[in-house]
């Protein structure tokens, strides 16, 4: 019965996005494709000194979105230093230096890691013109990078790869406001809460004292999961009653993290004139979710561990409202995407359970990943395939028309190699610099043995892939996670960009070639499954040695 | 006018985004959404509050304790499930446990919860189920299941003196079933069911 109606759960959001993929897909190919601007817009370009008809080189759309996110960090670590003199501020003080970097970093790289408590650490202010503001334009910078790389393949002998600003302000005013205001007022109406009040004491039923928060929570939440950011307004999250009140809202929010992503494969396809390409896309994105919701869902089912086999289920860390599966369900979208939100703690996750949300994050949150983030690091893959296709059957490698060369290729491979270098880098020194390891074991580590391996590994997988989630018994705000974590946000958000821009100006530069007897189709389902198993088999060769030392080790005992 | 080249031009136009886009995102929405939420749904975005005799006695949305000062459970009340938000459902400090499955303190909890519970509702320990043992994500769960909903009625019967069979209707009238009759878990909302305990009593 219970299976019954996990898979109802499942169908309905499989409907949803299936009903929302032309519609939505197609409007996302228009806003960034239109030659026309709305007035707000020119409006907008008047007010920043930009000409919107002129397009940018890859170097000078880089050098746009470099600047932006440098501007945005700062403006999110100043607001933070200056809390105290901001209203609506609950009485907090200055948010302290090394916090507010690692906040900023978090937040401007759409990653969304909190090393902090927002109950008690940020005020309404800092929330929503600091916070909130990031979660829309790091959302609207992550798809312009991804239709910047599409337009690399639609372009031939094209200097330019569309313009930063245009896509920027496109991205936020036609697509991500319009649908959080929406969004906003569903959430609203379903028991989310919206106001400025502070908290209010009241007496409780049985004569106790407690505080209830208030706060512009609804808001936020739409955007932090539409713009698959994750940062909670609250300590916990989509787990906060006053964040995600009810298993409708809970599958909503599923809705709201993954109609962009899923419906990006539609708007390339509709770019490069081909929705089979698309579908293609879509297929691999869509059947390593499936693979990984089902595993992750079968796991905290069965229950195994000491402490949920005493319990007589896996229900640490998980809301009654949810259950085992819309926890499950909510825990997958969060880690295949971006997001990184929670509606249960990943921690308390039997030990092979709590390996999943690792593992979709390792696989570089592609299936569907972060809003544009998910399509770009797809496409990095698709290239990767087409060229291990081609060295399979002695094919030229080439995909939608363009040459995969040399450069192509060693982009494609640093792409690759970025974030597992920063994953596996971070948690190494964490372990082999002794001052650090003594501060990580003694501070930080929240659960005794491999278990708390696994903490320190989630993080900085998490932060390297701009997820934001985290295994959250770890204290991550002291000087060491702090430093560490900000830079391997930034790092795991810009250098993949500097790559995908080099590569979209690479492939916006040549001519077209056609199609010949040796061309790799990439439409069909041999390459839907080439694919995955790329996908698949890079993961598992980067990863498998530190999975053994962690979640494996503890779940295999 | 024209595309900024230069690396400070580029800047320069970044400073004054920012700016903008601040003052609309970052101010004139949440404004908006908040203006809209006060006004149309204010039950909904002022907390969903609970009130007895007028006065709010907390939020349908959010558990509370139903302990003595010393963080004993009151017999007369039914019991939330356990909670590692501060102290015990402080609303200001939302928190899970984020015990591991391994976790020595977490097995050690579940063991003396699984007593406790036992022996204050005069239950056998098998029949208690695992929200009961367990530390919810958010601390504020305000749902426990009808399964430990009903395992407590015959100690509130007992305690205020009240048919067994008028406080299992009274549970069986408070079950949720699943949203939409699919989604999610059925659930007992705690304070609801306080507050018409009470009312019953009256």
């Amino acid at each position: 019965m219970d299976v019954f109606f996990a898979i109802l759960q499942v169908a309905t959001l499989v409907l949803i996005l299936a009903l929302l993929y032309r519609p939505l897909g197609d409007y996302m190919a228009h806003v960034y494709t239109s030659k026309k601007d709305l007035k707000a817009e020119r409006g907008f370009y008047r007010i920043i000194g930009v000409d919107p008809s002129v397009e940018q080189t890859w170097k000078s759309y880089l050098r746009g979105v470099l600047a932006f996110s440098v501007v945005g960090l700062l403006f999110v670590y100043l607001l933070q230093r200056f809390q105290a003199v901001l209203p609506y501020s609950l009485g907090l003080p200055a948010v302290p230096e090394g916090l507010s970097f690692n906040t900023a970093a978090s937040f401007v790289a759409n990653t969304n890691w909190q090393s902090y408590s927002p109950d008690i650490t940020m005020g309404y202010t800092v929330q929503i013109a600091g916070l909130a503001v990031q979660n829309f334009v790091s959302a609207a910078v992550g798809i312009a990078i991804a239709i910047a790389l599409v337009r690399g393949f639609t372009r031939r002998e094209s200097a330019t790869i569309g313009n930063f600003w245009v896509d920027l302000t496109r991205g936020i005013l036609r697509l991500l406001l319009p649908l959080s205001v929406v969004g906003a007022v569903v959430l609203i109406a379903s028991g989310v809460i919206q106001n400025f009040n502070g908290f209010t004491e009241i007496t409780t039923l049985s004569g106790g004292v407690q505080n209830l928060p208030g706060g512009p929570v609804a808001s936020q939440e739409v955007i932090k999961n539409l713009g698959t950011n994750g940062g909670g307004f609250f300590n916990a999250n989509a787990a906060h009653p006053f964040e995600n009140p009810n298993a409708w809202t809970s599958l909503f929010q599923n809705v709201l993290m993954l109609m962009i992503p899923f419906s990006l494969p539609r708007t390339f396809g509709r770019m490069v004139g081909n929705h089979k390409q698309g579908y293609a896309i879509l297929a691999v994105m869509g059947s390593i979710f499936v693979a990984s919701l089902t595993f992750l869902t079968l796991f905290e089912l069965n229950g195994a561990g000491t402490a949920p086999q005493l319990a007589g289920g896996a229900m640490e860390g998980k809301e009654q409202r949810f259950g085992i599966f819309a926890s499950t369900l909510f825990g997958s979208t969060s880690t295949l995407t971006s997001t990184g939100a929670v509606n249960s703690m990943h921690d308390s996750y039997t030990a092979l359970g709590g390996m999943m949300p690792m593992i979709n994050m390792m696989l570089g949150e592609v299936a569907p990943g972060g809003v544009g983030s998910g399509l770009y690091g797809m496409l990095v893959l698709a290239i990767i395939a087409v060229f291990v296709g081609g060295l399979l059957v002695g094919r030229t490698p080439e995909y939608l028309g363009k040459k995969i060369g040399p450069k192509e290729i060693k982009l494609a491979s640093l792409y690759i190699l970025v974030t597992p270098t920063i994953v596996l880098l971070g948690t190494a020194l964490s372990f082999a610099i002794p001052a650090i390891r003594a501060d990580v074991e003694s501070t930080s580590i929240w659960n005794p043995g491999v278990h708390g391996l696994s903490e320190v590994l989630y993080a900085f997988t998490s932060a390297a892939n701009n997820n934001g989630s985290a295994f959250a018994g770890l204290t991550a705000n002291t000087p060491w996670f702090n430093t560490a974590l900000g830079v391997a946000m930034l790092l795991g958000r810009f250098i993949p960009i500097v790559l995908v821009l080099a590569l979209a100006g690479s492939l916006a530069a040549q001519d077209k070639v056609p199609a010949t007897a040796g061309t790799l189709p990439t439409h069909r389902p041999q390459f839907v499954g080439l694919l995955v198993g790329v996908t698949v088999v890079i993961t598992a060769l980067t990863y498998f040695p530190v999975l053994a030392l962690g979640p494996l080790a503890e779940g295999l005992q | 006018m024209s595309a900024p080249r230069s690396g400070i031009a580029h800047y320069w136009v970044a400073l004054r985004a920012m700016l903008v886009l601040t003052v609309g995102l970052g101010v004139a929405y949440p404004l908006v959404i908040t203006g809209i939420g006060q006004l149309a749904l204010p039950a909904q975005a002022n907390g969903s509050t609970e009130t007895v005799d007028g006065e709010v006695v907390g939020s349908a949305l959010i558990g509370q304790s139903f302990s003595d000062a010393d963080g004993n459970p009151l017999p007369e009340w039914f019991q939330p499930r356990p909670s590692a938000a501060g102290d015990g459902y402080d609303a200001g400090a939302s928190s899970g446990s984020n015990y591991g499955p391994e976790n020595t303190d977490l097995i050690a909890a579940i063991e003396e919860r699984k007593a406790q519970i036992a022996e204050f509702n005069g239950v056998d320990p098998d029949e208690i189920p695992a929200d009961a043992l367990t530390a919810s994500a958010s601390g504020l769960d305000p749902h426990i299941s009808p399964e430990y909903a009903l395992l407590q009625v015959d100690r509130i019967a007992a305690t205020r003196d009240l048919p067994v069979d008028d406080v299992r209707a009274l549970v069986e009238a408070h079950v949720q079933s699943r949203d939409l009759g699919y989604l999610g878990e059925p659930t007992v909302n705690v304070l609801q069911l306080n507050i018409a305990l009470e009312a019953l009593q009256a």
